[in-house]
């Protein structure tokens, strides 16, 4: 019996310490789990806080296993499945870089107007455009560029959030 | 009062103190000489001088275990800390609690490649329960207080505190245990009572229940212990436990089966494989235990106590997951079981205990003795019967000694048995058996070896003689890798590819040129007197070499990859059909 392989977002709240991003990896790679995105940065200076936005991959058992297994690190304050808490919002950010000239230049620029994508860096010869979306849409567009000359690609990974009034 | 500083090496020494540890275990190097200055300037901590570093880390195992404090180590960095990387992940595996001090280059050379400088927090991480480096003397006391905070709390483990030599060199500040409070760590030790209730009801339900339990009642204190003993008697239920749980229930009690899994009795397995209420009490399912999973205890329901909530629903999915401490849980569990005046079904125990008897009537820990060759089996049941009513520990290597010790050697008491269970680690026995020693200097202390383990860490046999450890090293002595052998066997034409120990030393002789004792015995009829001699020396540590059966597999046994019903119990039971493919990829 197969079991249904489920993705999930799971937000992460740890100390800012050194070698604490070297555990959440390190148990991922020990332990065969699948990392599909990871963000990480400080979003509490005084207290010393990072928050890790990770995707994962697995059956419901595997899951379940991912976070009992992150909040039993020493520096982990706490774990929030965003797949399993309600509706949120997810978010990356893309720099794309688009080289050419001619029609395909032109389509290019006419594009990342429909998909808001902003210009933040210009040459006779290319683009680069930042692009700010939920990952789907960011995929679209990246699929676009790719017939357009695009040379380059970099991606922030997931950032996600519960909806609602109540904070993490 | 102006705060006194001290330097980094003076509060490691004071901290060592404030948290009641008496003896560390360790070897000096380059990177650790300002705290073995220190300990020089003092007379309250006892350094123990081992061989080798990694047979520091099981020394201070073998102390923790039988006392049921934190172990501690001392070595330097690079080759020091590296050494020890062995032993820290036979602590983790276990649930030992260890703090283990490593030099390290000064602070200023890191990621230099200094002389003897290893990335210790990076290679130790996933050995470790966690760990630290310390890069300012003024968080020094802070951190190795709660390194033992982390080390014993919760589901217990090793630990380790990289010290930078210049960080033992500087001046600091010193602040007591008691104001030092861990930001994040808090493991449950309180179970939820909703969970408690459901599992009081089921237990009382059960027809065919047993109990399973694990080293998480032994670590969790001898009141889980003696909670255990007592809603085990309360309830007339079977109990099987797990190699670490051994002597959380008295061997000698009628409702204990043996110990469970692949080398378990038959009457144990069979109880568990047609169970339909299992309590798992501190154990984690573990493959040794369950072999084939989709065939385990498959018409029953599972209660799992565990202080670790990453432990509930790894390997087997549970009905009612506790999560708490075991003595927590069981104190709670007879407090309701009271409340509610609950009472097993007489008549269904009955009968599971009729059906359990005939299980127990196959006899399965019978073999084959002769009056010609010493079966290993009739040695251990000699010291069984040699060290009945005395104050004893046993320690062991890896391997068939390791299990026929588990199966012959009676645990009344827990803390009295202590072996190598998730890592298997040969070269276990002989240090963890002198940490026990040191902390048991008037006991009994015997390490059941074989003579491919014994090798591995011999080299304590110094240390031993040095402390005035008067260990037993009791050599099972069969001239294989018996356990290699014996699947060698089972799964590979009996093709014995490296599992035969040539060029073996003369032990007695070995045991002479160390100032030890040594004995032998090469027949049965001298296996009593060279058992009687070695409980009699207690001034040296002996070395004791039984010319057992080279050809003595440790029966019974469950193949790899399958059920608890599929037991083997002796070479009669024709192993080379044993295995099936998908088996054969098991360890």
């Amino acid at each position: 019996m197969e079991e249904k392989i489920e993705k999930h977002t799971i937000a992460v709240l740890v100390d800012n310490e050194p070698g604490v991003l070297a555990r959440v990896i390190g148990l991922f790679s020990g332990r065969g789990y699948n990392i599909e995105s990871l963000t990480v940065a400080e979003v509490d200076g005084g207290a010393h806080l990072s928050r890790i936005t990770l995707v994962t991959s697995g059956t419901r058992q595997i899951v379940e296993q991912i976070k009992a297994q992150l909040s039993r690190l020493v520096p982990v304050h706490k774990v929030r499945d965003l797949t399993d808490n309600g509706p949120r919002v997810e978010r990356e950010l893309a720099l794309i870089k688009v080289a050419g000239t001619g029609e395909k230049r032109i389509e290019a620029l006419r594009l990342a107007d429909i998909y808001k994508a902003e210009v933040v860096d210009a040459t006779l010869t290319s683009f680069i455009f930042e692009l700010t979306g939920a990952t789907e849409h960011v995929d679209e567009f990246i699929a676009l560029m790719s017939q357009l000359g695009m040379v380059e690609t970099s991606r922030t990974g997931v950032l996600a959030m519960a909806k609602g009034p109540v904070g993490f | 009062m102006p705060e006194q500083k001290l330097t980094g090496a003076q509060i490691i020494i004071k901290a060592l103190k404030d948290q009641g540890v008496d003896v560390i275990f360790g070897y000096p190097g380059g990177a650790v000489l300002p705290i073995y200055d220190a300990l020089f300037q003092q007379n309250d901590l006892r350094h123990i001088l081992v061989r080798h570093e990694q047979a520091a880390v099981h020394a201070a195992e073998g102390y923790a275990r039988s006392t049921g404090k934190v172990g501690c180590v001392l070595v330097t960095s690079g080759p020091g800390a590296t050494n020890a990387v062995t032993g820290l992940l036979d602590a983790l595996c276990d649930s030992i609690p260890i703090v283990c001090l490593s030099g390290q280059v000064p602070t200023h050379l890191i990621g230099n490649d200094a002389f003897q400088e290893a990335d210790t927090t990076g290679i130790t991480r996933p050995c470790t329960k966690h760990n630290y480096l310390v890069k300012d003397v003024n968080n020094l006391a802070r951190t190795l207080h709660e390194a033992f905070y982390v080390a014993k709390t919760g589901r217990p483990g090793p630990v380790v505190v990289d010290l930078p030599k210049d960080v033992q060199f500087a001046e600091g500040t010193y602040v007591p245990p008691i104001e030092v409070k861990h930001k994040t760590y808090r493991p449950q030790v309180k179970p939820d009572m909703a969970r408690i209730e459901e599992a009081v009801e089921l237990i009382a339900s059960a027809k065919r229940p047993i109990f399973y339990t694990g080293g998480g009642v032994v670590n969790s204190g001898t009141m889980a212990s003696k909670l255990l003993t007592q809603f085990v008697k309360m309830t007339g239920f079977p109990i099987t436990s797990t190699l670490m749980g051994l002597g959380a229930f008295p061997a000698s009690d009628p409702q204990w089966l043996g110990m469970l899994g692949m080398h378990g009795t038959y009457e144990a397995n069979l109880a568990m494989y047609n169970c339909d209420v299992m309590i798992n009490i501190g154990a984690r399912f573990d493959d040794r235990v369950t072999g084939k999973i989709s065939a385990f205890a498959p018409n029953s329901k599972k209660i799992h106590v565990d202080i670790d909530p990453s432990s509930i629903n790894k390997n087997v999915v549970v009905d009612i997951p506790v999560i708490g401490d075991c003595a927590h849980v069981l104190e709670d569990m007879i407090r309701i079981w009271k409340a509610r005046q609950k009472r097993p079904d007489p008549a269904a125990l009955k009968e599971w205990w009729t059906e359990i008897k005939g299980w127990q009537a196959r006899n399965c820990l019978n073999y084959n003795h002769t009056e010609t060759v010493i079966k290993p089996q009739y040695a251990l049941e000699r010291l069984r019967d040699a060290l009945k009513g005395k104050d004893f520990y046993i320690t062991t290597e890896v391997g068939q000694h390791q299990m026929w010790a588990a199966q012959f050697m009676p645990f009344d008491q827990p803390n009295r048995w202590m072996t190598s269970g998730g890592l298997g680690t040969m070269g276990y026995g002989l240090p963890a058996a002198i940490g026990c020693q040191i902390a048991h200097p008037d006991s009994i202390v015997v390490d059941i070896s074989g003579e491919a383990s014994f090798l591995m860490n011999m080299q304590e046999i110094g240390t031993a003689v040095q402390f005035r450890a008067p260990v037993k090293i009791f050599i099972l002595n069969n001239q294989y890798m018996g356990m290699v052998r014996q699947w060698q066997e089972l799964l590979h034409g009996s093709r014995y590819s490296q599992s035969y120990s040539e060029a073996l030393p003369d032990f007695v002789k070995l045991a002479e040129a160390w100032g030890c004792a040594g004995l032998r015995a090469t027949t049965v009829a001298e296996v009593d007197a060279v058992i009687e001699k070695m409980l009699s020396i207690n001034d040296r540590p002996v070395i004791v070499d039984i010319a057992v059966d080279p050809k003595e597999n440790c029966f019974p046994m469950i193949p790899g990859g399958k059920a608890h019903n599929e037991i083997l119990l002796g070479p009669a039971d024709n192993p080379s059909n044993a295995t099936p493919e998908d088996g054969m990829v098991l360890v």
